[in-house]
């Protein structure tokens, strides 16, 4: 099956039985292939009148005690930006799917691209903090979908996943386990006495239940800052508690939410750092470096926010050059250049989108690096 | 054999997608390959020039993309013209007999010609010609098991015209056969 495909089978599998969406190239299948399962599995599939309708309908679902999620690319994601900063501060556990194509504005509808990654965590404005997965492949766009609801649920965070048009439209075997093997971080709903209830808890972790709707309980959600009640509290002192643990509960636990790739790293004098389809891509150019006898390393993304800060200052230094393929002008490259904190050369490959790299063009940043 | 790179190509309304579709389903669940499909996507709907590329290995394939096809298989004219380059010596051609003139006798490559779309019309429908074209592949690449890519028809033909499909696809089969032993014997 094809990415797009392996999305909706991620998003059964891990439990979500709503999906709100609008149609939009390169995504649609991912709408169509849930809507079709929909009735066998008892979900509830709406085509809404467009993406700010489509994610508002997911806020309301969550707090219905539904696991939820909708796909979308650019255009759709730009719309769904404002809502999305709703969600990261109601603490709502929802999953995006952007299946990225070329931009900006409608862009290149058909065809691929990944500018979306500084959108996914700057789009919505305030400090937000979210979380963003890529994947590389039919088979990690279901595991990763799957992932991606369990970090959610537990971290009560919308999670992006960035994926692209290449992925999207790829077809490869996708191995879908039993349900019994597939870990699964179920729906925590507040079952406790009343007057203990309390939608928020301000201290930087996860695993705090969700309240929901119709259970009895009095509770408030708000986009404004709020106490753990959910009303709203305005104060510079109340922004601080929230903004804190927003930003901290993913922040502090970026080690056990990071989850990376790496091959032949270790005594590595380049390294490319690269994610999605690019990173496939990159293993030609690797593989013929290597034969030219470069010792060159790869270190995909599979996490892509938050970043993996840590990784890249610790190898700053130990490696000659980061060499950085991606499909845009440039952007995750900032945050690579950012952790290596100068201590070794950062090399953009950027592309305008549409098509993947050439691998020889890659081959060439490998080469220039390592002179 | 470890890696093969496999372009199919015509225009769209042929099936050259679900061609791709079909084989690689064939292969990776019931061959024990590893495929890789990717297609030319645009807004174009019917009637102009369509592609896929398949790449089948061994072990897991990391490069999606074909470099170096071996096997073309060309149901169209304009699809001709523009891939036929791309074959090393000792590369594979599959053309449709009555859709494609040749440019040249191609005798660096192996040439296989099929009337995939007479024969489909025999079988009562010119919608058949992918499944004719891809028993004729089938037989004479042998990269993939006549077995497995029946296996593969369900839930990617209708249901109602499977074994029109199977019938189309063993007619190609079959031809196939045959141009293998009339090359075997002119040789």
């Amino acid at each position: 099956m094809d990415g797009d495909h392996a999305l909706a089978e991620g998003a059964l599998a891990a439990g979500c039985r709503f999906f709100a969406g609008y149609p939009i190239t390169p995504s649609t299948e991912t709408a169509e292939r849930f809507a079709e399962r929909a009735p066998e599995v008892g979900a509830l599939f709406i085509q809404m009148e467009d993406e700010l309708a489509s994610i508002a309908a997911l806020i309301g679902a969550a707090w219905a005690g539904q696991k939820c999620m909708t796909v979308t690319c650019g255009p759709g994601f730009s719309l769904m930006t404002e809502n999305l900063g709703l969600a990261a501060m109601t603490e709502t556990p929802l999953v995006i799917a952007n299946v990225q194509r070329g931009g900006p504005s409608t862009g290149l509808p058909t065809l691929t691209a990944q500018q979306d990654m500084m959108q996914a965590k700057y789009g919505p404005h305030g400090d937000n903090a979210i979380i963003a997965l890529c994947p590389d492949s039919p088979q990690e766009c279901f595991d990763l979908t799957v992932e991606a609801f369990n970090l959610s649920e537990y971290y009560r965070v919308p999670v992006i996943i960035l994926t692209d048009e290449t992925v999207g439209h790829m077809h490869e075997k996708v191995v879908i386990p039993p349900a019994d093997k597939i870990k699964v971080v179920p729906r925590n709903n507040y079952s406790g006495p009343k007057e203990d209830c309390r939608p928020y808890k301000f201290d930087s972790k996860g695993g705090h239940p969700m309240v929901r709707a119709g259970d009895g309980y009095n509770f408030h959600i708000t986009g404004l800052v709020h106490n753990e009640m959910g009303y709203p509290v305005m104060t510079a002192d109340q922004g601080k508690i929230v903004v804190t643990h927003l930003m901290e509960k993913i922040n502090s636990n970026a080690d056990d939410i990071i989850r990376l790739e790496e091959d032949q790293v270790e005594g590595a004098d380049i390294v490319v750092v690269s994610y999605g389809i690019t990173s496939r891509i990159a293993v030609k150019a690797i593989q013929d470096a290597r034969k030219e006898g470069i010792k060159v390393g790869s270190l995909r993304l599979i996490t892509i926010w938050p970043f993996c800060e840590k990784r890249i200052n610790e190898l700053s230094g130990k490696v000659k050059a980061f060499v950085v393929p991606e499909i845009n002008y440039g952007q995750m490259v900032r945050e690579v250049e950012r952790c290596a904190h100068g201590r070794s050369e950062v090399i953009s490959v950027n592309h305008c989108g549409g098509a993947v790299h050439d691998p020889e063009v890659i081959l060439d940043a490998i080469r220039k690096a390592n002179k | 054999m470890s890696t093969q790179e496999i372009r199919f190509s015509g225009f769209g309304g042929q099936g050259i997608i679900r061609c791709a579709l079909i084989t690689g389903k064939a292969l990776s669940l019931y061959d024990d390959k590893f495929a890789t499909m990717t297609q030319s996507f645009g807004p174009e709907a019917r009637g102009s020039a369509c592609a896929a590329q398949l790449v089948v290995s061994d072990s897991r394939i990391l490069y999606p993309y074909i470099t170096h096809p071996g096997i073309l298989m060309a149901l169209s004219q304009e699809a001709y013209d523009k891939y036929y380059s791309e074959l090393p010596d000792g590369g594979v051609l599959i053309v449709e007999n009555d859709l494609v003139k040749l440019q040249s006798e191609h005798t660096n490559l192996k040439l296989y010609r099929v009337p995939a779309t007479r024969f489909a019309e025999e079988l009562g429908n010119r919608l058949f010609t992918n499944l004719v074209a891809l028993g004729f592949l089938t037989a004479v690449t042998k990269v993939v098991t006549d077995d497995a890519m029946k296996k593969a028809l369900p839930g990617l033909v209708p249901d109602r015209f499977l074994k029109i499909n199977i019938k189309a696809f063993e007619k190609g089969y079959n031809h196939g056969l045959e141009a293998i032993n009339a090359a075997g014997a002119a040789s």
